[in-house]
């Protein structure tokens, strides 16, 4: 069968901007997005660039923009996307500064992983109780390839680029999960996340959930750091004030109160309450600010009385 | 075709035009609801990052009411889709967790057998009520309007909870926006998030994000946008103002929550659509569909 591929090509020494270019190329039963490029690189153009190495989607080389979303090149049939898009377009991963054709610059990736210290400290301890015998519980984030897909995705990232982003994160999480860990390090590590670009800037869109070829679940690693950040006593970021807002809400009232959240968040700073008054006033005149003593409901008694069940912690099993 | 009504938090707060909305088009649309008056909120992705089981608890006990009046519940809230997708998959195939929950529930009389079907309206919409009966009762098509959806991030992901759209390519809205005669805008920012779960804490980033998306929407000649979760409206219309100082343009995009659409196409007033409550004004869609009416 005869496809035409639509490649996204810049060649920074004479293009000026991006542009997209079409090659028809004979395609065989069975062929991923990667055995194609290689062949038209070979029999079309050879000045194609781009990444790879593996061809089994261990090395994470080859990670790009496959019909609008982040995939591995090697693990991405040709039939399943035309079935599913009816178009092959191919382009290199978002959120990256591009290099040439499909190879990114990696470097800002790499120095966010840096920046969590992705080791263990020395002074660690040994590990704890089970030790040897048993294997660390990571969550299935020590399977993580580093294509940097989930970065790509990120929509937070995508609006600012100080965001420590998924795959670093998920890294932290990793770290925070391996028994060798001292306390110590682990309430550093946990400490140095709460700043401004750490793990309360995710909106858990669940795009890098969505697109990790190797089931990472980058966002449930995040959400595992916030928690073990609240564990910790680490209560006074916007985030966690957020999320713990919001739980006391629920729990009081059975709801979310949208008259209640603002300053549940906010807290009596002056000058953020000076800064979302306009809002609510607007909100107020348009109808849109509820009671702040809630609704009462059939059945809020036997709500908070399961709440109380369900917080209650599980009897060792 | 009878369903549980679950509105959600929003719509019995922030966004009370949602609730109105969907009241005033549900008898046309020949969905006949029980609402479940004694639900809790879902936990909104946010309960469950600070306890587990509590989300996991709160949300089995709806959908054991649910049960118990032998229907399927219908969201009308994107996140509350999501949240209560993921929360009926855990209880459904992870081992143990089901037994675990009816046990937090059983003091109250309840108990969940895993019965449940949870559907956005979206989803009854194209599947259940179809299409073609949508467009056989638009009585005001919305010829001429450029309409952009916005899916926003619950409804689509991850796709393995939620079982209904592509989330790399999502065609629900958009074959909601042809049948009641729009036509559906291209663009990339339809799927993404709209910022609003960070908008107190972190608020540049998420106005940012919404102002992104709907600069993008406006330069591909969106009219106004569609969304099927009050939270995006939220941040799409309360916000906007401030997402438009974000991205350097006057936006003025009317936002319209996905059963004011289909109230307008089927010639229900702005007053029963709660059109007033919005923060930037959908009037001049009005006057057009008004002056449509009259010359018909």
């Amino acid at each position: 069968m005869r496809l035409t591929f639509t490649i996204q090509r810049f060649n920074p020494e004479v293009d000026s901007s991006a542009h997209p270019q079409e090659i028809r190329l004979d395609v065989g039963r069975g062929m991923t997005v990667l055995d194609a490029l290689i062949r038209i690189k070979q029999e079309c153009d050879g000045s194609l660039a781009l990444r790879y190495s593996c061809r089994s989607s261990i090395c994470g080389s080859c990670a790009m923009t496959i019909n609008g979303s982040e995939k591995l090149a090697c693990r991405t049939s040709l039939r399943k996307e035309l079935e599913r898009h009816r178009q092959i377009t191919v382009a290199p991963l978002r959120n990256f500064p591009v290099i040439k054709d499909l190879v990114v610059d990696m470097a800002p990736f790499w120095g966010k992983i840096r920046d969590v210290q992705p080791w263990l400290s020395p002074g660690s301890a040994l590990p704890r109780a089970g030790g040897a015998h048993s294997h660390p519980e990571f969550h299935n984030v020590d399977a993580c390839i580093m294509c940097g897909a989930c970065v790509a995705a990120c929509t937070v990232y995508e609006v600012s680029k100080g965001f420590a982003g998924p795959a670093a994160l998920a890294k932290a999480d990793r770290f925070l999960s391996d028994p060798r860990e001292a306390g110590a390090s682990t309430r550093a590590r946990l400490s140095a996340l709460q700043g401004e670009h750490g793990i309360w800037d995710c909106t858990r869109c669940n795009f890098c959930v969505e697109v990790c070829p190797k089931d990472v679940q980058p966002m449930e690693a995040i959400i595992r750091l916030r928690r073990a950040s609240l564990d910790r006593g680490m209560t006074t970021t916007g985030g966690a004030r957020h999320i713990l807002g919001f739980t006391s809400l629920v729990e009081q009232q059975g709801h979310l109160n949208e008259a209640l959240m603002p300053l549940k968040v906010v807290g009596l700073s002056p000058s953020r309450l000076l800064h979302i008054l306009p809002l609510g006033i607007k909100m107020l005149l348009k109808g849109k600010i509820p009671n702040p003593l809630g609704h009462a409901f059939p059945g809020l008694s036997h709500l908070k009385a399961l709440i109380r069940r369900a917080k209650r912690p599980m009897p060792p099993v | 075709m009878k369903y549980a009504l679950y509105p959600g938090c929003a719509a019995q707060g922030a966004t009370p035009e949602l609730y109105q909305s969907t009241r005033a088009i549900i008898g046309r649309l020949g969905i006949e609801v029980v609402e479940l008056a004694a639900a809790s909120c879902c936990g909104a992705g946010v309960v469950t990052e600070v306890h587990p089981d509590m989300a996991l608890a709160i949300n089995a006990r709806t959908f054991a009411q649910a049960e118990a009046l032998g229907l399927d519940v219908m969201t009308i809230c994107g996140t509350c889709q999501g949240v209560m997708s993921a929360a009926n998959q855990r209880l459904k195939t992870e081992p143990g967790t089901l037994d675990r929950i009816n046990a937090l529930l059983a003091p109250e009389g309840l108990t969940y057998q895993g019965h449940v079907q949870v559907k956005h309206l979206l989803w009854i919409v194209v599947r259940d009520i179809g299409l073609a009966r949508l467009g056989d009762l638009v009585s005001v098509p919305m010829r001429d309007f450029h309409i952009a959806p916005f899916y926003g991030c619950y409804i689509l992901r991850p796709s393995w909870d939620l079982g209904f759209d592509d989330p790399e390519n999502p065609q629900s809205l958009e074959r909601v926006i042809t049948a009641v005669g729009g036509e559906p805008v291209p663009y990339e920012g339809r799927t993404k998030c709209c910022g609003f779960p960070i908008i107190l804490e972190k608020e540049a980033i998420a106005v940012a994000m919404a102002g992104a998306h709907m600069s993008e929407a406006k330069d591909q000649g969106a009219d106004f946008l569609v969304t099927p979760c009050p939270l995006c409206h939220m941040s799409l219309d309360i916000y906007q103002e401030r997402a438009g100082r974000a991205v350097g343009r006057e936006l003025h995009l009317p936002i319209l929550h996905l059963p004011q659409l289909l109230g307008l196409a089927m010639g229900i007033s702005a007053k029963d659509l709660g059109l007033a409550h919005h923060l930037i004004s959908v009037d001049s869609i009005v006057a057009t569909l008004g002056r449509r009416q009259t010359h018909s």
